[in-house]
């Protein structure tokens, strides 16, 4: 079985893992390829060396960073995973660099290599709260002027701490403490009877047991869920090339067939309310 | 600038108005610094309510005279916490969310969030479905594209041509409306495939609109502005970005393309059934607000052919995933299948499960890459999901492509940008 999903050329993982390890060296922490994704695991020391390298170093060329995405483990000692998502143009490629931190201590940033991590890193910033040593604008973006906290921690409720009406005695917009109508409800559907995360001792089988189907609760994570159907069915994810992006499609603009006439298009109809003239008012 | 620039001009008459001496500079005993013309740069703010911001964007400017110095976009005007909302919904809850980031086009949102789901599940989807899937996102890159180069040219000082695409995308609504019953928030895509079937009818209706339609409307109105003199001084040459800049800034999308890089996911990462549909990825010379235009004006034309050849070749067969466990069931099933009852009623309350894992999937939505990085923890609600918008790469370089330019030039920069704050500020 297989996934609509985007086909980037993921059969360069493997060769993609040893580059790395050969470009980046010591601060790469750990490589693996899951769920047909490249994910590296870099110290946060190292992480503009590393991202310096996975740009430029030849078999890697990750031209573009195209998001930095922050996840929150509260019970992780450090908490938050800083992940950069590059895109190689040339390669048709993508990986994932992920970055440990917490409170404290600062990752450096990496405007200095792509310009465009400013405003991605003060969104981090922003709903996380890390902070990224040596970008010059770290203010928060999308929260409201004046806000405090960070949303997007596990630990920030989702209702959040403050809300705001206009006043009519005020004449303006007050903030004031949130007031639930109704509490908060939350459904725990992870019940103790199906599929939990406990194995009965002796059951051997148990673990390697692919779920009954698609979308049913299963300890196993999705890259074994997918390599256990990959084994049964034989079917893998469609390739996608590798080539530099101009040779599959056009060269120039003659080659794209801008301004050429589509081999199905039919004359348009005269109008039989416009009088044909060279050229219009507007030419 | 410095008192060095002083105008040189007749001695004082007594005369003379005080308003007039005040201009001319004039010294006056009593006044020592009153000759001195300092001119300073002015900071103004450019929205956040402003009909050429296509939205809430704030924008402060700071400006010598009518020349932009320096621009810093004030975005999360719109912030609504779709992110951390979604980490509290199942998935089949969060998908209306999608919805609601670029409401200009809805379906190629939800796209990226159910190709993220089904790679985690890996799920098979069947091909009538991904058909659909595809036809109605290059409906909705149409209707997208009537709505941005229509505000376009109207920032730019046209009107017809604004009103005459609006007509498309109004016909393109009511389509969605018979899809979907919804015109804008349609909600249509399902993880394993798509909602409902569509009708006969409306197929061979979009078929008789895209042969006659379509074509005599766009074509029109991309007539009066193409040449023309007027629209050409106000695009041309503004805001021109290098092949360099387009890569370092995270261009994608038409932005791209614009700045001459034949880059589109469709074409280099397809998904769905793009792989075998034939269209071509027009790209800009010059990287400036008309190539961006033009760039958007191809992409409608070839939007057409991929939905032609959608009709031509689109199978019958089912339109969603048999897999119980994520679909579904029909409703004539509940009626007659217990096990179909209880599957219903899971699904509708529990949700399904998705394993553990994370993917980034991104897809080529009318504005550029939009992506979605979903990390599962085994359960039913996403641990986290990550939007990647188009619009903050794009308006982040806002201040960049702008410097030098003219105050009026940035709603020309801005509307070639093609951004909406439903999306950017999520």
């Amino acid at each position: 079985m297989r996934s609509a999903a985007p086909a980037w050329a993921s059969h360069l993982n493997d060769a993609t893992i040893d580059a790395a390890r050969a470009a980046i060296g010591p601060a790469l922490l750990d490589a693996q390829e899951r769920v047909g994704e490249v994910q590296l695991y870099v110290h946060r020391s190292g992480i503009v060396g590393a991202l310096t390298a996975l740009r430029d170093a030849p078999g890697l060329e990750y031209q573009q960073l195209m998001e930095i995405a922050g996840v929150d483990y509260p019970e992780r000692p450090e908490r938050f995973d800083v992940v950069y998502n590059l895109l190689s143009l040339t390669r048709n490629h993508r990986i994932q660099v992920h970055v440990a931190t917490d409170e404290d201590h600062p990752i450096p940033s990496v405007t200095g290599i792509w310009p465009v991590a400013g405003w991605l890193e003060r969104e981090v910033y922003d709903l996380y709260g890390v902070l990224f040593d040596g970008n010059k604008d770290l203010r928060r973006i999308l929260t409201d002027y004046g806000f405090r906290g960070h949303p997007l921690r596990k630990d920030f409720p989702m209702t959040g701490y403050t809300e705001l009406r206009y006043s009519e005695e005020e004449k303006r917009v007050v903030y004031e403490p949130v007031s639930l109508a109704q509490d908060f409800r939350t459904f725990d559907f992870l019940s103790p009877w199906e599929g939990g995360a406990y194995v009965l001792p002796g059951d051997e089988k148990a673990p390697a047991a692919v779920p009954e189907a698609k979308g049913a609760q299963t300890p196993l994570s999705a890259d074994a869920v997918k390599k256990a159907d990959a084994a049964e069915s034989g079917k893998d994810a469609p390739k996608a090339s590798s080539e530099p992006y101009a040779k599959t499609t056009a060269e120039s603009t003659a080659d794209t067939g801008k301004g050429a006439a589509e081999a199905d298009a039919t004359p348009k109809p005269a109008d039989p309310d416009v009088i044909p003239s060279k050229g219009g008012q507007n030419q | 600038m410095s008192d060095t620039d002083a105008p040189t001009v007749a001695p004082a008459t007594t005369e003379m108005d005080p308003h007039v001496e005040e201009v001319l500079g004039i010294e006056t005993p009593s006044h020592p610094t009153e000759g001195d013309v300092t001119i300073q740069n002015y900071t103004i703010n450019f929205g956040p309510q402003h009909p050429a911001a296509h939205g809430v964007l704030r924008l402060v400017m700071e400006l010598d005279g009518e020349i932009v110095e320096r621009i810093d976009p004030h975005v999360g005007l719109l912030h609504r916490g779709t992110e951390k909302l979604i980490e509290y919904k199942t998935y089949a809850q969060a998908l209306p969310y999608f919805d609601r980031l670029d409401y200009c086009s809805p379906l190629c949102m939800e796209h990226s969030f159910v190709l993220a789901i089904e790679k985690l599940l890996d799920l098979e989807v069947p091909i009538r479905a991904q058909y659909l899937r595809v036809f109605f996102a290059e409906l909705t890159r149409i209707s997208n594209h009537m709505l941005n180069l229509g505000s376009h040219v109207m920032d730019v000082g046209a009107m017809t041509p604004n009103l005459w695409l609006f007509e498309i995308r109004e016909d393109c609504m009511n389509f969605f409306e018979r899809m979907s019953g919804a015109r804008m928030h349609h909600n249509y895509l399902r993880p394993g495939g798509v909602h409902q079937d569509v009708p006969l009818k409306l197929l061979t209706d979009i078929a008789d609109w895209l042969d006659t339609r379509l074509p005599r409307l766009f074509e029109d109105a991309i007539s009066l502005v193409a040449d023309n003199r007027i629209f050409k001084q106000r695009n041309v040459d503004i805001a021109t970005v290098a092949r360099d800049d387009a890569i370092a800034w995270g261009f994608s999308g038409p932005m791209i393309r614009a700045a001459g890089i034949p880059w589109d996911l469709r074409k280099q990462q397809p998904y769905d059934v793009y792989a075998k549909m034939d269209f071509d990825v027009p790209v800009g010379t010059r990287g400036d607000c008309y190539d961006r235009f033009m760039v958007r004006v191809e992409e409608v034309r070839q939007s057409a052919r991929i939905m032609k050849q959608c009709l031509a070749e689109m199978p019958e067969g089912p339109i969603a995933s048999d897999d119980r466990k994520v679909v579904p069931p029909k409703r004539s099933d509940m009626k007659r299948s217990m096990e179909a009852l209880i599957h219903h009623f899971k699904l509708y309350t529990e949700g399904f499960h998705v394993p553990a894992g994370e993917v980034y999937v991104a897809t080529e939505s009318p504005k550029g890459e939009f992506g979605v990085y979903l990390v599962s923890d085994g359960t039913n609600k996403p641990y986290r999901c990550k939007i990647r918008p188009t619009a903050f790469s794009h308006l982040q370089a806002m201040d960049f492509m702008s410097r030098g330019h003219m105050l009026a030039d940035t709603t020309a920069i801005l509307g070639a940008m093609d951004i909406v704050f439903g999306e950017c500020d999520r």
